[in-house]
């Protein structure tokens, strides 16, 4: 049994089946890459994880509980932390306040009016935002705006800002779209070391076939919304069914 | 102090100073010269400033954390002051009741708006606020009457049953709103010279809790709460994905804000006992966003800086009229005369909005960060020049 269950997930959007009936199973602690054309329902899916759909069929376990029908707030509470194709962070404050909000969040929940105190006399979430972002090597730009960061850097402090929620399940959009060669290699190191300190499991949805290769213990390969084949990466790479699905080459070729 | 670091501490300590001698520096010039049309030091227009300066306060912390932009704050500040006036009809006179009661009601009213408009966010939540707010000027201008007293507004009379007090003085009058006894109209005057400076109680009062307000503005903008306020207006998908629920967020800095502006309310019923319909105008509403930007929307002290700008000029260049300005210019020939004052006769008086609507965007087009850039703008000016003059003054050594 794997931390994260799909089982059996349709959703269609209008005259369009964008997922058709995946299944798929996440062993816990592993890295798991999910790769397809364009438009095969990789986001959908992710979607789907994380609460922003709600699949038509199917059921969703995370750790034995269902996700479906809870709110994306609620879902991340449980243990599920999502860093998005263009990195998603508080780009009108500074790195520090930027880290210290997941750490609230961590400590004190989905809501919590807490007024009365100041910022500066949080202690305790000031020195995890701290350790947070020395190890992310952030340390100096905490007082930079994060707007102002360099687009590596961005995603940098989007993955701090996960972690330090301490997510049992990590889940990445194309981390590395966009990206030049040299920073795309910088986040395969990041997530490699990542996963090396930590125990967490990672789920990612990836175009970049070197990105995919050097990360993933297990390939799932998704074609018009199902699942094609689902194997370790030395069998993905020569199969022909996954040939003929991303590279639109024919079998005989 | 205070739970503040050194430059809050210091910002409060000004608002404080500005707000005890306020009679004396809003009296610059001497009563009978021809430049006393310029004073503000009377107890009307500082209790106005205060009390608008609260308003603005509240709103800053809605506004300028969070970004929701409210169209219909005015109605807050309606409820409030009708929540006060019927206090003083039915309890006492004492300010005391009737403010506290204006926040609650004004806050419950805040939650209900709140929970509806905060559905949706963008102009389309200025728009839910927007017509809530009209409604409540339409139920309070007609359909409530009983309550409200319509068109007339809601007025203190010689039949008021006030449980705590008597329904009227031994002189046969209508008691006056007071503070345990300290009567809010009750104002000082201290002639210096050809000054004359006015110390009134009720603007004391207001200004106490004009520094009460601002301080507890301080502590929400540095609380981890104002923290979150300011990363629901950055980005809320992060919020979301971060485990953080936005909407007790967003309607908790509401009500707050709605609670301020009750206040507000309250406070000018306190000083004079009436509340009409068209306090909760959407033109109200609007002034106060005016204000807020004006002054520096997200800043602390921008909008108390906008509110006394407005305030100041709403009422001192809508006190000038064609004959103030015919002895300013009858210097000149007579056709020139008539022009001049012919252009700026559309500016002052009853047209002083046209005034407003310029400096509005002059601000807004040249300062997009307010008054407070502005003044920053000036330090960093000077700051400069003070180190240019150095520089220039250690270059100059002669080389003899």
């Amino acid at each position: 049994m794997g931390i994260l269950e799909v089982k059996n997930v349709g959703k269609r959007f209008g005259g369009l089946q964008a997922l058709g009936d995946v299944n798929l199973s996440v062993a816990e602690n592993s890295v798991h890459a999910i790769i397809g054309p364009n438009g095969a329902g990789k986001s959908t899916l992710l979607n789907c994880l994380v609460g922003k759909l709600i699949p038509d069929t199917g059921s969703v376990m995370f750790d034995g509980q269902s996700v479906l029908g809870r709110t994306p707030y609620e879902i991340n509470q449980m243990g599920i932390s999502r860093v998005f194709q263009t990195p998603e962070i508080f780009a009108d404050l500074t790195v520090m306040e930027n880290m210290m909000i997941p750490c609230f969040a961590k400590r004190d929940g989905a809501f919590k009016l807490n007024g009365i105190k100041s910022v500066e006399s949080e202690a305790e979430i000031r020195d995890r935002a701290e350790a947070m972002m020395e190890d992310m090597n952030l340390a100096e730009k905490r007082h930079m705006h994060a707007a102002s960061m360099s687009r590596g850097d961005k995603r940098r402090l989007e993955i701090a800002m996960c972690l330090a929620q301490e997510p049992r399940l990590l889940l990445l959009d194309e981390p590395t779209a966009g990206m030049a060669r040299a920073d795309t290699n910088n986040t395969i190191d990041l997530l490699k070391e990542i996963k090396q300190k930590r125990d967490i499991t990672i789920v990612i949805i990836e175009h970049d076939m070197h990105v995919v290769f050097s990360l993933a213990e297990r390939i799932t390969v998704l074609a018009q919304g199902t699942p094609l084949v689902e194997d370790v990466p030395s069998k993905i790479k020569g199969h022909p069914k996954v040939r003929e699905a991303y590279l639109g080459e024919t079998a005989a070729a | 102090m205070l739970g503040l670091n050194k430059k809050d501490a210091t910002l409060l300590g000004v608002v404080a100073v500005l707000v005890i001698f306020a009679p004396f520096i809003l009296n610059p010039f001497p009563a009978d010269s021809a430049m006393a049309q310029f004073n503000a030091g009377y107890p009307d227009l500082m209790q106005r400033f205060v009390i608008f300066g609260i308003f603005a306060v509240g709103f800053n912390l809605l506004f300028g954390l969070t970004g929701y932009l409210s169209f219909g704050h005015a109605a807050f500040l309606g409820v409030g002051s009708y929540s006060a006036v019927w206090m003083f009809k039915l309890l006492s006179m004492n300010v005391i009741p009737a403010i506290l009661l204006s926040m609650v009601i004004a806050g419950l009213f805040a939650l209900l708006i709140g929970f509806i408009s905060l559905r949706r966010t963008g102009i389309y939540f200025s728009i839910l606020t927007l017509a809530f707010a009209e409604m409540s000027f339409r139920l309070a201008y007609s359909v409530l009457t009983p309550i409200t007293n319509g068109e007339t507004g809601l007025q203190l009379t010689l039949e008021d049953p006030r449980i705590l007090g008597q329904t009227a003085t031994e002189s046969g009058g209508i008691p006056v709103t007071n503070l345990f006894g300290l009567e809010m109209r009750s104002t000082e005057v201290l002639n210096l010279g050809g000054w004359s400076f006015q110390f009134n109680n009720g603007y004391y009062m207001a200004g106490a809790l004009l520094l009460v307000a601002f301080y507890i503005s301080i502590r929400i903008f540095r609380s981890p709460f104002g923290m979150m306020l300011r990363a629901v207006k950055s980005n809320q998908q992060r919020m979301n994905y971060t485990g953080l629920n936005t909407k007790p967020y967003t309607l908790a800095a509401f009500v707050i804000s709605g609670m301020y502006a009750g206040l507000a309310g309250g406070l000018m019923a306190s000083m004079d006992p009436l509340a009409g319909a068209e306090r909760m105008q959407w033109t109200a509403s609007g002034e106060v966003v005016l204000m807020t930007i004006l002054g520096g929307a997200g800043t602390l002290i921008g909008p108390v800086l906008g509110a006394g700008f407005i305030k100041y000029f709403e009422n001192i260049f809508s006190k000038i009229n064609e004959a103030v300005l015919h002895s300013w210019f009858h210097a000149l020939p007579d056709g020139l005369e008539n022009a001049i004052v012919w252009v700026f006769e559309h500016f002052v008086g009853s047209g002083w909005h046209l005034t407003l609507g310029l400096l509005f965007m002059l601000v807004v087009t040249f300062l997009p960060g307010g008054l407070v850039e502005g003044g920053q703008r000036l330090g960093r000016l000077f700051g400069r020049k003070k180190d240019a003059e150095e520089k220039t003054a250690t270059q100059s050594t002669p080389a003899e």
